[in-house]
């Protein structure tokens, strides 16, 4: 019933991860990235929590695309059903972990529920819709592009970390100046990637 | 259907279910059992459903950790010390923490659920402090300005020490727009735990006092606040000399018939001088030299400043502190423990005691009043 591409399922998992990644390709989730990323700690679970709920979240829109929102042709509405779908997987996420395991949410603590309103988390999920993936493609690029935002922000989080303790940055790029001008920097380093596989 | 229903019906929908699941999850997922929270170190042990935070099951307990926010994490009041370890502090709580607090355990009780058996530290006043919903059971009349007023508390027990204060919170009535607390000392014995008696004096232009003597009808709805204060009686051998006037008398009742039905502080002699303008403003005469009678160790000493010749007043006469005086030069017998002074009335007659009393030497720190009149 779906017109998908051809793209086999570990190109493009490795494609969402490198080539376009959400994060420095698209640059969406930018603001937790920018905040968090000052801390190694918090940048790990933020990570771990991007990477699940775009994973399980592109599972479930694609099903309530497929089954829901096609069948009754209101794709003008997807948008807001997105948005819903998304908060509501959060929260019931944010149930499940804070019971089967109260480390991991306790690590994770308030980024959970924060995650509802990351873009990258929409971002990812429109592009699924645009790009006509099936639902194995689906779930590998949720996942994929999930995992891409957590090693973008690892690396950020590193940098900045080595940053700090360099006096040479000048006064006025302190904080979130230079953070800014390192994403271009790991942006243009992440398009290097880009002859290597080619997803749209 | 018509094509403008389906997308508002379909979101409807979609929402619905969700909101199914997670109601759902939520009753099976946070269902952690009974939970025991031991606070102060077994000083109090509470047996809880497990699944809230802390500050909700503790509030659910009638325990009220002070929160402005109402456990949103954004006040910082809730703090308490948990001894159980739960795992490092949250983002949400470090903002509010000094390293101090960290190092001892110190976490905002609105963010730690109740997810496993808790130690905690509390200070022990917030155990007994609580809002009470009582009703009036009984208004008397004890002088032409003083009420006897009984509240019976609707449900739950007080627990207080003899001598402590709770604030009664008066609702707007009349041109008083705004509800306002004000804070009267308990006349009625600890060991009464369904009631609160208070006196109250009018004071022309009073807010509350007005309230109670104009407004207030016998089963009447009245919240109180408490208990509160540091007046109470002081565990040694030395013999009470306590003054009160009007109202004043309010804590010295609870205290006299607290140890009176006890026996407690079996060592202290106890006077107590009562002084009053006319037999108008005199009352519980009866009663006290009753318990007089009763009870040994107890010496009441009324007095009269201007009692009128028609009122054949037989007892002391002359300013309280005038009657003082004279018994604490001529009466009292010194023991070895000395005396302590306790004081209850206005805030010039307890200064003009305080100078008798330390001019017969008991010392400031062993004079005991409440500040609040």
């Amino acid at each position: 019933m779906i017109d998908a591409p051809s793209v086999g399922l570990v190109s493009l998992f490795l494609a969402s991860i490198l080539t376009s990644n959400v994060l420095l390709a698209n640059f969406l989730g930018t603001c937790s990235f920018i905040s968090i990323s000052k801390d190694f700690r918090s940048s790990m679970g933020l990570g771990i929590a991007v990477t699940m709920v775009i994973g399980i979240t592109s599972a479930v829109c694609w099903a309530v695309l497929y089954f829901v929102i096609k069948p009754l042709g209101i794709e003008y509405l997807s948008f807001i059903i997105f948005i819903i779908v998304i908060a509501g997987v959060v929260q019931m996420l944010e149930m499940i972990i804070d019971r089967f395991s109260p480390s991991l949410y306790m690590a994770l603590g308030i980024f959970l529920p924060l995650i509802t309103v990351n873009c990258a988390v929409l971002g990812v999920i429109l592009f699924m819709q645009i790009r006509k993936y099936n639902f194995p493609q689906a779930v590998v690029f949720g996942f994929g592009s999930g995992a891409g935002w957590w090693l973008a922000i690892m690396l950020l989080a590193s940098i900045r970390k080595k940053l700090d303790a360099n006096t040479a940055v000048p006064a006025g790029l302190k904080g979130t100046g230079i953070t800014l001008i390192t994403i271009g920097f790991m942006a243009m380093a992440f398009v290097g990637f880009s002859g290597m596989i080619a997803v749209q | 259907m018509s094509p403008i229903l389906v997308g508002p019906l379909a979101v409807a929908g979609i929402s619905t279910v969700l909101a199914l699941i997670i109601s759902i999850l939520d009753k099976v997922l946070n269902n952690y059992g009974e939970m025991e929270i031991s606070i102060n170190k077994g000083e109090k042990v509470l047996k809880v459903k497990g699944g809230s935070p802390l500050l909700a099951t503790l509030a659910a307990e009638n325990i009220f950790v002070p929160s402005a926010c109402g456990g949103r994490g954004t006040c910082g009041a809730c703090k308490c010390k948990v001894v159980t370890d739960v795992g490092p502090h949250l983002p949400t709580e470090l903002p509010f923490m000094s390293p101090a607090d960290i190092a001892a355990n110190v976490r905002l009780s609105c963010q730690v659920k109740v997810r496993q058996n808790l130690e905690i530290e509390l200070p022990r006043e917030l155990f007994s402090i609580r809002k009470y919903r009582t009703h009036v059971e009984k208004i008397r009349d004890v002088t032409y300005d003083i009420k006897e007023v009984l509240f019976r508390l609707d449900e739950g027990e007080i627990e207080f020490t003899a001598g402590q204060y709770v604030q009664l919170v008066v609702p707007p009535y009349g041109d008083i727009k705004e509800s306002v607390q004000r804070a009267y000392s308990m006349s009625s014995v600890p060991s009464d735990r369904k009631h609160v008696e208070l006196l109250i004096r009018l004071v022309p232009g009073g807010i509350a006092t007005t309230y109670v003597h104009k407004v207030l009808k016998e089963g009447d709805p009245v919240e109180l606040v408490g208990p509160f204060g540091e007046f109470h009686v002081h565990d040694t051998p030395a013999t009470m000399i306590c003054v009160a006037g009007g109202s004043g008398m309010a804590p010295f009742k609870s205290m006299f018939y607290h140890m009176f039905e006890t026996g407690a502080f079996p060592l202290k002699e106890v006077w107590y001088f009562f002084g009053a303008r006319t037999t108008r403003d005199m009352f519980y005469l009866d009663e006290l030299r009753a318990l007089e009678a009763r009870w040994p160790r107890f010496h009441f000493v009324p007095a009269l400043s201007e009692p009128k010749p028609e009122e054949n007043w037989t007892g002391q006469t002359g300013l309280i502190t005038d009657v003082l005086d004279r018994h604490l030069q001529n009466v009292i017998p010194k023991p070895e423990a000395g005396w302590e002074g306790y004081l209850c009335g206005s805030p010039g007659m307890i200064n003009a005691c305080t100078n008798v009393m330390k001019k017969h030497g008991i010392v400031e720190n062993k004079i005991y009043y409440d500040k609040f009149a």
